[in-house]
């Protein structure tokens, strides 16, 4: 690389691959990336996403994480068209405060891996990256058919990222719905 | 509860759809008392705004009574407040720089998408606009759900009638800043270009921020005549030329800063392919981008630009070496409604600022698609629409 830019920028789809193939072992693997400013303290951040099980609230597709151990946690995840996919992922690395990074155990539905990290920002609070690596089922095929049900991670992580910045800024997250019908029907 | 509901071109009705309920904690419930047609809610009846979805609450200039709190509302019951069209967090970096209308939160996640991609970052969401901005219910109705309760309405005090207050739910503020965005300094003569609502009180608001002469420029005669009771000189383009007119009544100067206002209540967010459709149904009934043109080449040389008139898509055959070479500066943006409406209500309070003249009809809810069609086809004689739920039904 010859320049500043995070790898999930990227034109080459084999740099992004190579960097996915590090982090969770796959060829087919892609990369995503998102960065967001967040105007609250960097450990309030990191708190609120350390305990896995409160992921859900921000994160649209993920249905229920349950805490196996201070280290392993149980995903169950929405794919497209209604089905559910689900693994164990284990935390590989974490920096009190800092930092983050977890990945799928073999015999996971999806080989993921996820990294977020927490940079402070000044008067502007702090920065969060989002990077998630992830083979998609039935490769590029499957990545298409996840994007027509809004499903593909790279949608999600971007909305995700928006929701745990609104819940975090504002203590909710903005809906457009007027009742509690609409509501249920948006979250569904 | 009843809404007036969009359901396509020239189709707006009034259904009955369900009550808004309280969903967040800063959420509350107003009671409409007063809600105005915009004349950029006529972008919307004619079809030209993308993602709307039939069934659409209308409606983002309101105001009422409160009726329900969630727990983190300041607000109380009973309460008349007026509601800010751009819907706004109070807590992310920009509303900590009174940008309200580049909050970050006030447009629900998936929505920023739309705007992310347009515009490279997501703005605001708004009332009752599409779904580009935020797919909100508006305040065309008997009820509303307004979030972020504890940032944006204002409480009214007693002895103010709806009528005096209800702009500064929009339009008030939009002149308001307008007039600032033109960084007015006492002596100059300000150009404003559209007499809407918007230009109109842009006129206002630039002597109250000091400025010795301002010239009013649009084609209806009726129009004109509001800006004039202000002490503004006005040009009928229809009758003599503009650029001349502004030389020669700046002694060949041209005037200090200009204010576009034409189209100027479009909060739309068009994408530029149907921008060639929107050219042809403007206030001054010309190309759309000209009013924008002629104000920078009238402009005198290192004056300022004001453009409140909104612009969505893109601009072709834009005068960026007249811009370059005189040394403009060009001030713009959707108005940051939270931010003015204190001083803007001691303003109405104090005498200083009078908004009652635009209204010129008065209907029920029930009687909203009759308004529509009205604001429609009579721009001179309609300025501005008021809808009252408790109203009996007005003959016409």
């Amino acid at each position: 690389m010859s320049d500043d830019a995070p790898l999930t920028t990227s034109k080459n789809a084999q740099v992004r691959q190579d960097s996915a193939e590090d982090l969770i072992g796959i060829e087919s693997a892609d990369l995503i990336g998102r960065t967001v400013t967040i105007n609250r303290p960097r450990a309030e951040l990191y708190a609120y996403w350390r305990d896995f099980e409160q992921l859900p609230t921000f994160m649209d597709n993920v249905e229920r994480i349950d805490c196996l151990s201070k280290t392993r946690s149980h995903w169950v995840v929405k794919a497209p068209a209604g089905a559910m996919v689900e693994w164990d992922a284990e935390i590989i690395e974490e920096s009190d405060g800092e930092l983050i990074a977890w990945r799928s155990a073999e015999g996971a539905d999806v080989p993921n891996s996820g990294r977020v990290e927490f940079r402070d920002a000044g008067d502007r609070g702090t920065i969060v990256t989002a990077t998630i690596a992830y083979d998609p089922p039935a490769g590029t095929l499957g990545k298409l058919i996840a994007k027509l049900f809004q499903r593909e991670p790279a949608i999600q992580a971007r909305r995700d990222l928006r929701r745990f910045k609104q819940l975090m800024e504002t203590g909710e997250i903005a809906t457009a719905a007027w009742t509690m019908a609409q509501l249920d029907e948006e979250k569904a | 509860m009843r809404a007036l509901t969009w359901h396509g071109k020239h189709d707006v009705r009034v259904d009955t759809v369900d009550d808004p309920e309280i969903l967040n904690p800063r959420d509350a419930i107003i009671k409409i008392t007063s809600t105005a047609i915009c004349g950029s809610d006529l972008h919307l009846y004619d079809g030209y705004i993308p993602t709307m979805q039939a069934g659409d609450i209308l409606g983002h200039e309101f105001m009422g009574e409160v009726v329900e709190t969630g727990p983190k509302s300041t607000l109380k019951k009973g309460q008349r407040v007026v509601v800010p069209f751009t819907i706004a967090c109070g807590s992310c970096y920009h509303c900590g720089k009174h940008q309200y209308s580049a909050c970050d939160n006030g447009n629900p996640a998936d929505n920023q998408d739309i705007g992310q991609e347009m515009y490279g970052q997501p703005m605001s969401g708004l009332f009752g606009y599409s779904h580009l901005t935020g797919g909100y219910a508006g305040g065309q109705a008997e009820y509303v759900r307004v979030p972020f309760s504890d940032v944006g309405p204002i409480v009214i005090p007693d002895g103010l009638d709806d009528d005096d207050v209800l702009f500064l739910s929009d339009i008030l503020p939009t002149g308001w800043q307008a007039a600032e965005n033109a960084d007015i300094e006492p002596g100059d003569t300000v150009a404003v270009w559209g007499c809407g609502p918007v230009g109109l009180f842009a006129v206002q608001s630039a002597f109250l921020m000091g400025a010795a002469r301002v010239i009013a420029i649009d084609h209806f005669p009726h129009r004109l005549e509001l800006a004039k009771r202000f002490g503004a000189e006005t040009i009928n383009f229809e009758e003599s030329k503009t650029y001349e007119a502004l030389m020669e009544m700046t002694g060949g100067i041209g005037p200090d800063a200009v204010i576009d206002a034409v189209g100027l209540e479009a909060h739309g967010f068009f994408v530029d392919n149907v921008i060639d459709q929107i050219k042809a149904s403007l206030f001054l009934g010309t190309d759309r981008t000209h009013s924008i043109r002629q104000a920078i080449h009238a402009c005198r040389k290192g004056g300022r630009v004001s453009m409140p008139a909104v612009y969505g898509g893109f601009v072709d055959k834009f005068p960026l070496g007249a811009f370059m070479e005189k040394g403009l500066t060009l001030k713009t943006g959707q108005t940051s409604v939270q931010h003015y409406m204190p001083a803007l209500l001691n303003a109405i309070v104090e005498g200083k600022i009078d908004t009652t003249f635009l209204i010129s009809h008065r209907l029920p809810l029930e009687q909203a698609p009759e308004g529509y069609k009205m604001f429609h086809d009579s721009q001179n004689d309609v300025t501005k629409i008021v809808l009252k739920p408790g109203l009996d039904r007005v003959a016409r």
